[in-house]
């Protein structure tokens, strides 16, 4: 009993020194806190950030120009985009971009579509053997793909789409992430909704495609993105499967314009950029979705 | 909800499941197949029986890929477990910029790793950025060379698998951070409890199983390390070709000229016996220091 009545009386003199110091916090910290954590996240910057911006200064330096000069010189003096033409003149880029956005729309077409259809069998639709194909599907999360490489190369020799884009999309049309994203997303919807359906007298693909399908917009957007950017900065696959050159995908044909055709570091500092700005700009405009698709990846896959 | 006819929902998993069966189940099976055999990417594959595994055990290029794989996991796993989880730290208090900062740090997750190789390999250059700064703040005298010399070919790769993930970890992070409740925190403060003191008392074992979830996903990411090393070296895994890791042999041996698919199978299945392997270990050992 002493000690409660006693907290009243103690409590104002402990407080007073911390209530103007509690005015001043930005965030729950002191001013002096959140200078240091400012300097960090600078330093950070500087680290992370830092390497994009080099590498985009050197793409747009003119060929006068020292790129080995020190202290580096950030802002190009003779700023131009020659060096994205000349890109171009060694590589047929452009043929690179439109292939790999073939495999990059492809993957996502058949990921969102199949990978929908397959999460929403196994969360919604009761049926012998599901079990069995949920472990199938699991196995293809737990299995690297690296470990079967060899093997899939033979298949896919096999069914003679080496040095062919299908080849590339194929064993990662549907992708177990996917299925898993969409399973999640289908399981936490209310049944409620589909029962309603189901008495109107509705299929299971109506459904699917007009219930169940429209409410999972943004999980369908996440695995949409994901299977966008992974197709898109595949490197080993494309590498093990396209022989000839006019056939390369972009990151394939970036490596090679690095290792085989031009010494100078301003021309490969264009290609890199061609490779990664389209993808920035997807990040930095949609960045919620990209974010999701970590947690829900992470966490639930 | 059952299905009115019985094949209807095996029509939805048809396209996913055929495409499962085709390029992961089959080829997994057949890869252990292979192992056994002496096949060859034109042919051949008598069965051998224990043969290419005798071969492994007496071959120097596989034992130095091995040992390159593992320095590999060692040192980025830990590192990959705690830097984002202080990164995350660092950008979770909602003040200004904050969200241009968690961008920022994110973006090298959405570039190929071809992109953020060739990055660093110009920066990573012995008359590159890197060496121009070091040598400013006389951390060394004589640039190193980062892409030349095998081992700092393979600690430079190592850094780049651990900058490209970071901004991916940090995510993964915030995530868990954000469940951690507030009161645990201010409690400890109360207690007087400093901010090392509170981050090692509190943050850490309400995290402890994202942590878990980081440092399997990690290790896998590990184990498979081939296209750093590669671009960093423009193909060559350095002088030698001692940087080299298990799937870069893998696909030397397997896809190569001399298309060694048998080899090159018994070699995948060590990969994924110790992918498996340095998993479960991991579990483990974080399991028994959860008990202790």
């Amino acid at each position: 009993m002493t000690t409660v009545t006693a907290t009243p009386t103690t409590l104002p003199q402990a407080a007073p020194p911390k209530t103007p110091r509690r005015r001043a916090k930005v965030g729950g910290q002191t001013p002096g806190a959140l200078a240091v954590r400012y300097l960090l996240l600078a330093i950070m910057f500087l680290i992370m950030a830092g390497p994009f911006l080099y590498q985009l200064s050197t793409s747009l330096k003119g060929p006068t120009e020292n790129i080995f000069a020190y202290p580096p010189q950030l802002i190009p003096r003779e700023p131009t985009l020659e060096n994205y033409a000349r890109v171009g003149d060694a590589i047929p880029v452009w043929r690179y971009i439109a292939n790999s956005l073939v495999v990059a729309t492809a993957a996502t077409i058949t990921n969102c579509v199949f990978g929908a259809m397959a999460g929403y069998a196994l969360a919604r639709l009761r049926f012998a053997g599901r079990n069995g194909v949920f472990l199938v599907f699991l196995a293809t999360v737990i299995i690297p793909f690296e470990v079967i490489m060899v093997s899939v190369f033979l298949t896919v020799r096999g069914l003679g789409l080496v040095d062919t884009l299908a080849g590339v999309v194929l064993p990662t049309a549907v992708t177990g992430l996917s299925i898993l994203l969409m399973y999640n997303a289908f399981k936490a919807l209310p049944l409620s909704v589909e029962e309603a359906a189901v008495i109107d007298g509705a299929s299971e693909w109506q459904r699917f495609r007009h219930v169940a399908l429209p409410s999972v917009r943004g999980t369908l957007t996440v695995v949409a993105i994901f299977s966008f950017m992974f197709a898109w900065d595949e490197f080993l696959w494309p590498l093990i499967v396209l022989k000839t050159p006019d056939n390369f995908t972009l990151t394939v044909g970036i490596q090679y314009l690095s290792g085989t055709f031009t010494s100078d570091q301003r021309v490969v500092a264009a290609g890199t950029m061609i490779a990664v700005i389209p993808l920035l700009v997807a990040f930095f405009s949609m960045q919620r979705f990209f974010f999701r698709g970590v947690g829900e990846g992470a966490v639930k896959g | 909800m059952r299905s009115r006819r019985w094949f209807t929902p095996w029509l939805f998993v048809a396209p996913a499941l055929v495409i499962a069966v085709v390029f992961y189940i089959l080829p997994f099976v057949n890869t252990g197949i292979l192992s056994f055999t002496d096949a060859r990417a034109l042919g051949g594959g008598t069965f051998t029986g224990l043969e290419n595994y005798a071969r492994l055990a007496s071959d120097p290029q596989f034992w130095l890929a091995t040992r390159n794989t593992i320095l590999y996991a060692i040192v980025v796993v830990p590192l990959l477990v705690v830097l984002p989880l202080l990164l995350a730290i660092l950008v979770q208090p909602q003040i200004p910029g904050m969200g241009f900062f968690r961008s920022v740090f994110y973006s090298p997750v959405v570039a190929s790793m071809v992109v953020v190789g060739l990055i660093w390999a110009w920066l990573l250059r012995s008359d590159g950025l890197v060496n121009y700064i070091f040598q400013t703040l006389r951390i060394i005298s004589e640039p190193l060379p980062f892409l030349t010399d095998a081992t700092l070919l393979l600690f430079s790769s190592m850094f780049v698998t651990v900058w490209k993930g970071l901004g991916y970890y940090m995510v993964v992070y915030l995530a868990a951070l954000a469940n951690v409740p507030r009161e645990l925190h201010e409690a400890a403060e109360v207690d007087g409890a400093g901010a090392v003191r509170r981050f090692m008392s509190v943050t850490v074992p309400t995290l402890r199983s994202t942590m878990l979830l980081v440092g399997i996903l990690s290790t896998i990411a590990a184990f498979k390390v081939f296209a750093e090393v590669f671009v960093l070296s423009n193909g060559t895994a350095g002088p030698g070709g001692d940087a080299r890791t298990l799937v870069f042999t893998i696909r030397d041996v397997g896809l190569g000229l001399g298309g060694e698919v048998g080899y090159a199978s018994a070699m995948s299945l060590v990969l994924f016996v110790l992918t498996i392997g340095f998993s479960l270990a991991y579990v483990k050992l974080n399991r028994e220091e959860q008990a202790a």
